[in-house]
């Protein structure tokens, strides 16, 4: 708090006040505390999120966090539907990169049932997770950059996200709620010519975010907004298990991409960006890194990938082709009995997580031996980072809460489920 | 084909790095607490994917403050906290997810507790288990002793019932009209 000054009112003269050292000269009067509900419905806010604070002035003094305003009960389905059609499910957990979703879930399945998928499905399968992490971060720092004021920055990312959709569309036919992956495999194979498009992308995206970069990161007007504010150290993030760009700008050097490593990310090079002082403006640093290492491996994974079949042979999980479905009687029976009843998960049960846009997502799966999960738990990393919020802002100015919030990336699909 | 069987591309080999590590702990866990360890899973004839060690509950926040901070277990990073309704007795299993950060190694650890059970709070050991293990109170109703503010946190404060049991029905919807409003006593 400041100390208070002598003569700091222009009191006429002859008048003195007496003034206790403790007072904040801000105050008018001692019940001056506003109680503000910055409500669900807010432009500020990543989706539905609530926060009641108590304000000093502009200060947060104390503040709590609601969110489930969205909740949709993706716990509870995942016990009710069959494996297969819980994919669909999970492009709506992290709206923003919808392929990860995909496949980490597709992992966690094939884990349990030791499905083995071929080596063209796990390349596509990696393109996807690096495609759906630039475009989560362009958001990420695109909106951040929005709430406080910088409108261009966001308009050059998203140019270069409406070509990703482009392509995203090409491999899987819809934009957003993509459903790409399935459990053995993938839903469709990368068209002819995709690899030289995605080649031709990464390039442009190079040099968009170099030019994006000379936008903010010596920005004087950014960097007074944001170095300093939202400060969470490493102490901090490994209490309150963050993880991802938003503990790495704070020093924790963790990523399960090189340290847990799946799919085939041990064969391909790439560095894992690392910050210190844990504000917004590393936040921001270590996710622009992010997207230019993202892109490298692209670039490698496109010319790694050889032609291949994309399904496993294993036939618990293979939906036939579409001439044996119509054509043989085995073929119809079994499409009927895939979709209808499912295929059976043995038993047992595995923690499957990988290292998503935002952090370590998870799932969970308990399975009793049945076409249906009997617990499907999702770990979103964005409620472990929204609880960081109110030890984060405790203190600050309520617009340097709204830059802190922009940075730590919460995705109301994945916070709520 | 089960989860015995590794998948290279996907943590297969988890069981060959770390089998000899997974051992040496639970021995030396069983060493130091005794009978408050009940049961061990090893993978993979455990049908897991990491050694589950199920614990007495009253023995909770000593095993895992040992585990976090042991050279040799250093099992630091709460991945997550959840539960099972298991439908028999006891009803709920409690799963909490270990991540080393340093060695890169995972465990999971377990409690079985009753419907009416309390459970000591993890809150003392990582401050980020308050808002998993009020999201278990909220889905199963299985109280945390010791935890500073069980309340709600997904369902609406005025719901009944606890959604992810078994018993729940997957349709059953109560309808609020007026919003919930802000609760003063929480910013005091």
């Amino acid at each position: 708090m400041a100390e208070s000054k002598q003569n700091d009112l222009n009191y006429p003269s002859g008048i003195t006040i007496e003034r206790d050292p403790h007072h904040d000269p801000d105050d008018l009067w001692d019940d001056s505390r506003v109680i503000v509900n910055i409500g669900p419905t807010h432009p500020a806010m990543h989706g539905a999120l609530r926060m009641a604070a108590k304000l000093n002035g502009e200060t947060i003094e104390k503040s709590y966090c609601e969110f489930g305003f969205t909740h949709r009960a993706k716990e509870k389905l995942g016990e009710n539907r069959t494996y297969h059609q819980f994919v669909v499910y999970t492009d709506r957990l992290n709206y923003c990169s919808a392929l990860t979703n995909n496949v980490i879930y597709a992992m966690a399945v094939e884990r349990l049932m030791g499905v083995d998928v071929p080596d063209r499905a796990i390349w596509l399968r990696m393109i996807c997770c690096e495609l759906s992490r630039i475009i989560d971060h362009l958001i990420c720092v695109g909106i951040n950059a929005v709430d406080l004021g910088a409108f261009s920055y966001f308009l050059y990312g998203f140019h270069q996200r409406e070509e990703a959709y482009t392509l995203i569309e090409k491999l899987s036919g819809a934009r957003l709620t993509t459903s790409y992956t399935r459990i053995g495999g993938l839903m469709y194979d990368a068209p002819e010519g995709f690899e030289k498009e995605l080649k031709a992308w990464v390039t442009k995206t190079r040099a968009v975010i170099d030019e994006m970069d000379k936008l903010l990161t010596t920005n004087k007007i950014w960097r007074n907004r944001t170095v300093g504010v939202g400060v969470f150290n490493k102490e901090d993030c490994l209490k309150y298990s963050f993880t991802g760009p938003n503990a790495r700008a704070a020093g924790v050097d963790i990523d399960l991409r090189r340290d847990q490593p799946m799919m085939f990310y041990k064969d391909v090079e790439f560095d894992v960006p690392v910050a210190q002082n844990g504000d917004v403006y590393d936040r921001y640093l270590v996710r622009v890194a992010e997207i230019r290492q993202s892109l490298n491996i692209l670039a490698q994974c496109a010319d790694k990938m050889k032609r291949g079949p994309i399904w496993s042979s294993d036939k618990r999980v293979r939906i036939p082709d579409k001439d044996v479905i119509h054509n043989t009687m085995e073929g119809m029976i079994y499409h009927f009995k895939f979709f209808m009843t499912g295929f059976d998960v043995p038993e047992g049960e595995a923690y499957t997580s990988f290292e998503a846009t935002n952090g370590e997502m998870g799932f969970y799966i308990v399975s009793k031996g049945s076409p249906r999960a009997h617990r499907m738990r999702i770990r979103g990393p964005s409620v472990w980072h929204y609880q960081g919020l109110t030890p984060m802002v405790q203190g600050e100015k309520l617009a340097d809460m709204v830059a802190a919030l922009g940075s730590i990336n919460i995705i109301a699909g994945e916070l709520d489920r | 084909m089960d989860i015995r069987k590794p998948i290279p591309t996907n943590c297969g080999d988890w069981v060959t790095r770390f089998g000899e590590t997974w051992k040496t702990q639970v021995a030396q866990l069983r060493q130091k607490f005794g009978d408050q360890i009940q049961e061990v899973r090893m993978p993979p004839e455990g049908l897991t994917d990491v050694p589950i060690i199920y614990v007495k509950k009253d023995s909770l926040v000593p095993v895992l403050a040992f585990m976090k901070s042991e050279s040799g277990f250093e099992y630091g990073f709460l991945s997550d906290i959840t539960a099972t309704d298991e439908e028999i007795e006891p009803r709920f299993e409690v799963v909490y997810n270990l991540f080393s950060q340093s060695r890169h190694w995972r465990i999971r650890l377990k409690i079985r507790v009753g419907e009416n059970e309390d459970v000591p709070t993890a809150v003392s050991v990582w401050p980020g288990a308050n808002w998993a293990e009020r999201e278990v109170w909220d889905m199963f109703g299985i109280k945390f002793k010791g935890h500073p503010d069980l309340r709600r946190i997904l369902m609406d404060v005025r719901w009944q019932g606890h959604p992810l049991r078994k018993d729940y029905p997957l349709r059953g919807y109560q309808l609020f009209p007026e919003p919930e409003e802000i609760d003063t006593q929480l910013l005091e």
